[in-house]
């Protein structure tokens, strides 16, 4: 007992390391463009405080509002199509895969994860040439099976670029929802599958009401995972269209904004506060999110304890 | 039992779904090997075949080897990669066990601080932190990439890392403690080896994101001598965006690494996951 009392420094010491970098490198940092947001330059070049002026510059100036709503309508439309096509596509996969006695189940799971390690970089090119009306692996494919007249140079026009960004976004991340419900799907225990059997419970109608209501919860962590991660995407649409995400700004999202923005391009200057002031609205709309879903969706979810 | 189940048509419909979209995603990347390796006519006349004997041709890869320094780049890569690595394995695996061994005031709260991280991405401090890297006089080093990926990986695998803690069986630790052993030796000689399924987990999902990064390389370390592959591969594109031999090649070079790393670590991120770390 007297041991309990004494401090116990191997607590601190186990702690002190992540806990001083994490903080130092990211809860600083994000007070710090908080913070930022706060400032601008005066007339004489002067740091000076403006409180939320900033923020009434970005809502207010068309010129400032115009870009960022079409970059928050954008990057909204890139994360319905994910909800819409990566996740059902994932949770189908997975289902599939989880079955018992299938075969090969191994490569097919490790096959499909492939694209997710590969880097934007990769990915947005080999898709460019893909897509690529000059090269033409698309419209040849196209061609053979007599589609032709479908094809369009779909990154270039205006109406298809977004979607299109988004859908090979899709193509590259849908190994990572397919591998969480994989992983729930077998952590449920052999005797409730059993149990539904006995009842005639099987095939579709067994995943219907059985499966799907105990990986709600999962279904539930990967919505957030996309969210946040697609309200920060920017490689992407960097890699392929270029920081002007073209054409004509119609695949802008919000990182790119704020690259473009905080370091600026061509005729225009990298503005700090400016690039502080999107970074917090962005933390906002996070923030927002996050907090939606932890009081207003996950605390409705059922959870089942075995 | 359950003949439903297992029908033949059933495992067909099965299989086929399960081919098809493994042609999906393989497609796009067999597409760029086979075409790194044929000449300049050949890739244009009919990119879907086969390089052959007639048609093969390394001009591709000889100008990625003579034009930019690739093997820099790919030095600088490993070395970011495996340094911010190897303290995230280390300080997340510390932190995790502190979390979930011990009892003291906080304790809960440090963890909902430290996981607070996997909600909030690191780019939105970019402004602070390039702030910090310029006045520590740190950018356009190394260090600077290793200290930013060590944070950014540092909650995700606190997360997962005291998830998988939290069973391991107390006897043993007492027994331990019994034994005389300190607090410093139960986890790195008893813990840590117990947990390595958990660790190649946090491996594969902090090592992909800190190998394919675009975002920090190119705002904190652009310069010749500290770029990473991505950012060389990116550059290079750039440049040579009209020889598409070079392209195709500097495509393929790049997948290489982190595919054979992936393929390395596969088994045991399935086994990690699976054994109950995101559920």
């Amino acid at each position: 007992m007297a041991q309990r009392r004494a401090v116990r420094w191997h607590i601190a010491v186990f702690l002190a390391p992540a806990v001083l970098v994490y903080t130092a490198l990211m809860i600083v940092p994000l007070f710090g463009t908080l913070n930022l947001s706060l400032f601008n330059l005066s007339e004489a070049g002067e740091r000076m405080f403006v409180g939320l002026r900033n923020f009434a510059t970005l809502f207010g100036d068309p010129r400032w509002s115009e870009s960022f709503w079409n970059a928050l309508g954008n990057n909204a439309w890139f994360f319905v199509v994910h909800m819409l096509v990566q996740n059902p596509v994932g949770v189908l996969l997975a289902a599939i895969l989880s079955s018992p006695r299938l075969r090969m189940a191994a490569f097919y799971r490790t096959a499909i994860f492939i694209p997710t390690i590969l880097s934007f970089v990769i990915v947005g090119f080999v898709w460019k040439l893909i897509l690529s009306p000059i090269w033409g692996i698309a419209p040849g494919m196209l061609d053979a099976v007599g589609l032709k007249s479908l094809f369009a140079p779909w990154l270039g026009k205006e109406e298809y670029a977004l979607t299109t960004l988004a859908l090979v976004s899709v193509w590259q991340f849908v190994g990572i929802p397919m591998m969480l419900i994989y992983a729930a799907l077998l952590s449920i225990p052999d005797e409730v599958i059993e149990a539904a059997e006995m009842d005639g419970v099987t095939g579709w109608s067994q995943f219907w009401k059985i499966k799907l209501p105990l990986i709600l919860p999962s279904i539930g962590i990967i919505s957030i995972l996309t969210f946040v991660g697609n309200f920060n995407a920017f490689d992407l649409i960097y890699v392929s269209q270029g920081a002007l995400a073209g054409p004509d700004f119609a695949t802008d999202i919000l990182g790119t904004f704020l690259y473009r923005t905080f370091f600026g391009f061509q005729l225009q200057l990298g503005d700090p506060h400016m690039g502080a002031t999107i970074a917090t609205a962005m933390f906002g709309i996070i923030l927002v999110g996050v907090c939606f879903y932890l009081f207003a969706i996950q605390t409705r979810l059922r959870r089942y304890q075995f | 039992m359950s003949q439903a189940r297992h029908s033949p048509a059933r495992s067909i419909a099965a299989h086929a779904i399960l081919i098809l979209y493994t042609v999906i995603a393989l497609f796009p990347v067999f597409v760029i090997v086979i075409n790194s390796f044929k000449s300049r006519r050949a890739i244009f006349a009919d990119p879907l075949a086969l390089p052959t004997p007639g048609n093969f041709d390394l001009v591709g890869y000889q100008t990625v080897l003579a034009q930019g320094d690739f093997f820099q780049y790919f030095l600088n890569s490993l070395t970011v990669t495996v340094g911010s690595l190897f303290f995230v394995l280390l300080f997340g695996a510390m932190a995790a066990f502190a979390l979930s061994e011990y009892r003291f005031k906080g304790n809960t709260l440090m963890g909902l601080y430290l996981a607070l991280g996997i909600m909030i991405p690191i780019r939105l401090g970019t402004v602070a932190i390039l702030q910090l890297m310029v006045a520590s006089g740190l950018v356009n080093t190394l260090t600077a990439l290793v200290l930013v990926y060590t944070a950014q990986g540092i909650p995700l695998a606190v997360f997962i890392l005291s998830e998988f803690m939290r069973s391991v069986s107390a006897d043993l630790k007492n027994a331990g403690r019994i034994d005389g052993l300190s607090e410093y030796t139960i986890f790195f000689r008893l813990v840590l080896p117990l947990v390595r399924p958990a660790m190649a987990t946090v491996a594969v999902f902090t090592m992909i994101p800190i190998w394919n990064d675009l975002w920090f390389p190119l705002i904190l370390a652009p310069s010749e001598a500290t770029k990473t592959v991505t950012l060389g591969a990116q550059v290079f594109i750039g440049q040579f965006v009209t020889n598409w031999n070079a392209v195709l090649a500097a495509l393929s070079l790049a997948i290489l690494p982190v595919l054979v790393l992936y393929l390395v670590f596969s088994r045991q991120l399935i086994r990690g996951i699976t054994a109950g770390a995101v559920k």
